[in-house]
């Protein structure tokens, strides 16, 4: 087991690598003149040449990858800035370190992601159990059209929808805003609330299908007529035997849209105005901030990547089946 | 969910169950879509879309507006460039209203949109396909390092947030021709779905006993890949085909709602909502025509990918 953790952290480390390299490689060679990007739309030849020096896009591209990522690890000097140890980067258009950017919003995008999660698991289990247990009734018919509409909802237009009805017109909830808990947790909870259903939608219908399709495999195993046969109750079965193998797979896919939800949800915290890491990276967008715009790609691809790290040291625990494989 | 070909991907036709007999017929899939009333709908509403589509300037020389016409007439420049008139300007000479700000007409707009995003999607569905198909069979077929080079290959891939690197590769490429760079960026994130789904098939495949007779019997192995393999992989290709399409739709609309897709004057239903955004408490129809249509889209593609679906693996049970 401790070698099989010790291979995927390896194996990690280099996927790692090469998310840097791909990053860095889209970001300083494919765009025609970098240092022009980065300095925004309106800047003088004197201000772009010396990002060009400060950043030492002059030099060899394997010495400017080095320094890149030795920055990440000890920091770097852009110039006369200090850019202390995770530098991921500085932004010549806000004069910020990128880094500094992100730790200020982080708090913002946690809270939207961990709360729409929470949402979405709920919804898409339970939906897609009842329907499961109750299959072809009405109740399935109508929760499974339904998901089937909800999946296809493109988030931005749900927002939109659900703001002009119930901000706009209703006028029941306030325009959202990214106020604490510990401030008003009231206010908190109602301009979080949105957000959190609007990311929710789309994977908790998502998820129902999944679970359905999932518990309607499992009951038809033998190892589930074995249980039931032996004499065991209908919603221990349900529990042991029907739900447990029907949810490992739905933690892998959950794993992977958490963690990618972990480096912004861009769309849902642009159209609501939340200023997280997605609609940092939505406006860096706008400028053409490149810098935040690469550091916000490299830490998505770096929460994803761990979340199918944990994903997979998870499975091996929640599914006896793999564990054989794997020894 | 703009990220990718999210149900396709989820609930992939499982390489577990070996395509047993013969694919459903396409006659007899047709018949139990029209027997469906949803499904009928879907069909028919998507036949519009294409249709408004392929005809967008002969529509727009009935409906009397270009999508890039401004109507200066049509907007109170009093009230900071709101149409008149209620529901967004509606009326007869404008069927869908006009923008706020410039007075194009909306109808024209979405009917150019259509365009945009078919072809885009259709290109990058094809585009994927290809590749998916190709790929995936190389893998499967020829398994060794062949296989180890595309499954890596195909992991990376998968292990990426697909929509940021997209935004990434599109916003600091020079903005040349939009269109193609979007079919390429869609296409290179989305093969590996439809790939894995193949390689795994095509390995059940080339161990199956009509496989060996083929080969026992002198056939090459582009004939033993095109006559004996490919035929059998296509249920599998059509239902991952379909299902990707309205995420491709979807994939379109987001990225061009976020600035790095189609840049205006084109009209595309993403983009025609991004711009809505400033709007939408004082003029709602700018934002739910385009939204409506971008809903009924994605949702008609959604419910017919899955209909063939159930068609196809019913046929498969018989």
């Amino acid at each position: 087991m401790i070698r099989y953790v010790l291979g995927r952290l390896g194996g990690v480390v280099l996927i790692l690598l090469a998310v840097c390299l791909f990053t860095y490689l889209i970001f300083f060679k494919l765009s025609p003149d970098p240092a022009v990007m980065i300095c925004g739309k309106t800047c003088t030849p004197d201000r772009i040449d010396s990002i060009r020096n400060v950043l030492g896009l002059n030099q060899p591209l394997l010495t400017q990858f080095w320094e890149f990522l030795r920055g990440i690890f000890a920091g770097r000097e852009y110039g006369s800035v200090h850019c202390s140890a995770p530098c991921l980067g500085y932004s010549f258009q806000t004069n910020e370190s990128v880094w500094s950017m992100i730790t200020a919003r982080l708090p913002v995008s946690i809270t939207v992601a961990v709360g729409a999660a929470v949402l979405w698991l709920l919804a898409g289990v339970i939906g897609g159990l009842v329907s499961a247990v109750k299959q072809g009734t009405w109740w399935d018919r109508t929760a499974m059209a339904l998901a089937l509409g909800g999946v296809s909802v493109p988030n931005y237009v749900l927002a939109l929808v659900l703001q002009y009805v119930l901000v706009v017109k209703l006028q029941i909830l306030p325009f959202p805003s990214a106020v604490s808990f510990v401030d008003n947790p009231i206010v908190w909870f109602e301009s979080y609330l949105m957000p959190w259903v609007v990311l929710a939608v789309g994977y908790a219908c998502l998820y129902a299908r999944l679970t359905r399709s999932n518990v309607i495999d499992t009951l038809s195993e033998n190892y589930f007529r074995t249980a039931r046969a032996k004499g065991l109750s209908s919603s221990l079965t349900m529990r042991r035997h029907a739900l447990r193998p029907a949810l490992t797979p739905i933690t892998t896919i959950f794993g992977m849209d958490f963690a990618g939800l972990l480096g912004g949800a861009l769309i849902t915290e642009t159209v609501f105005g939340l200023n997280g890491i997605g609609k940092m990276a939505a406006d860096s967008i706008a400028k053409n901030d490149q810098p935040v715009i690469m550091a916000v790609t490299l830490l998505a691809a770096f929460f994803v990547v761990i979340g199918n790290v944990v994903v997979d040291l998870l499975y091996t625990a929640l599914d006896p089946r793999v564990r054989v494989v794997s020894a | 969910m703009t990220t990718g070909p999210t149900l396709a991907e989820v609930e992939e036709v499982g390489p577990a169950a070996p395509p047993a007999g013969p694919p459903a017929s396409g006659k007899r899939l047709l018949t139990t879509i029209t027997r469906d009333k949803g499904a009928l709908a879907c069909l028919v509403f998507l036949g519009i879309v294409v249709l408004m589509a392929i005809a967008a300037p002969l529509i727009t020389k009935l409906s009397g507006w270009g999508p890039y016409a401004f109507d200066s007439a049509a907007i109170n420049s009093d009230l900071g460039g709101l149409p008149h008139g209620a529901l967004g300007g509606i009326s007869g000479s404008h069927w869908f209203g006009v923008e706020p700000q410039n007075g194009r007409d909306l109808f024209a707009r979405i009917v150019y949109g259509a365009r945009v995003s078919i072809t885009i999607s259709l290109s990058a569905t094809l585009l994927t396909g290809i590749l998916g198909v190709v790929l995936g069979m190389l893998a499967g077929f020829y398994r060794g390092w062949v296989d180890q080079v595309i499954s890596r290959v195909m992991d990376f891939l998968m292990a990426f947030p697909a929509l940021i690197f997209m935004i990434a590769i599109l916003s600091s490429l020079p903005s040349g021709n939009r269109p193609v760079l979007l079919v390429v960026v869609i296409s290179a994130f989305g093969w590996p779905y439809l790939a894995r789904v193949i390689r795994g098939q095509t390995m059940t495949l080339a161990n199956r006993e009509f496989v060996e007779a083929a080969r026992a019997s002198g056939a090459k192995d582009t004939q033993v890949v095109f006559r004996e393999i490919l035929p059998n992989l296509r249920g599998s290709i059509v239902v991952m085909t379909t299902l990707a399409i309205p995420g491709y739709i979807g994939t379109e609309a987001g990225l061009s709602f976020l600035g790095v897709g189609v840049a205006p004057p084109t009209a595309s239903w993403g983009q025609m909502i991004a711009s809505s955004v400033s709007w939408y408490s004082v003029d709602p129809m700018f934002f739910a025509i385009p939204g409506a249509f971008l809903f009924l889209t994605v949702l008609s593609l959604t419910v017919l990918g899955d209909k063939i679906r159930s068609g196809i693996d019913q046929g498969e049970a018989a």
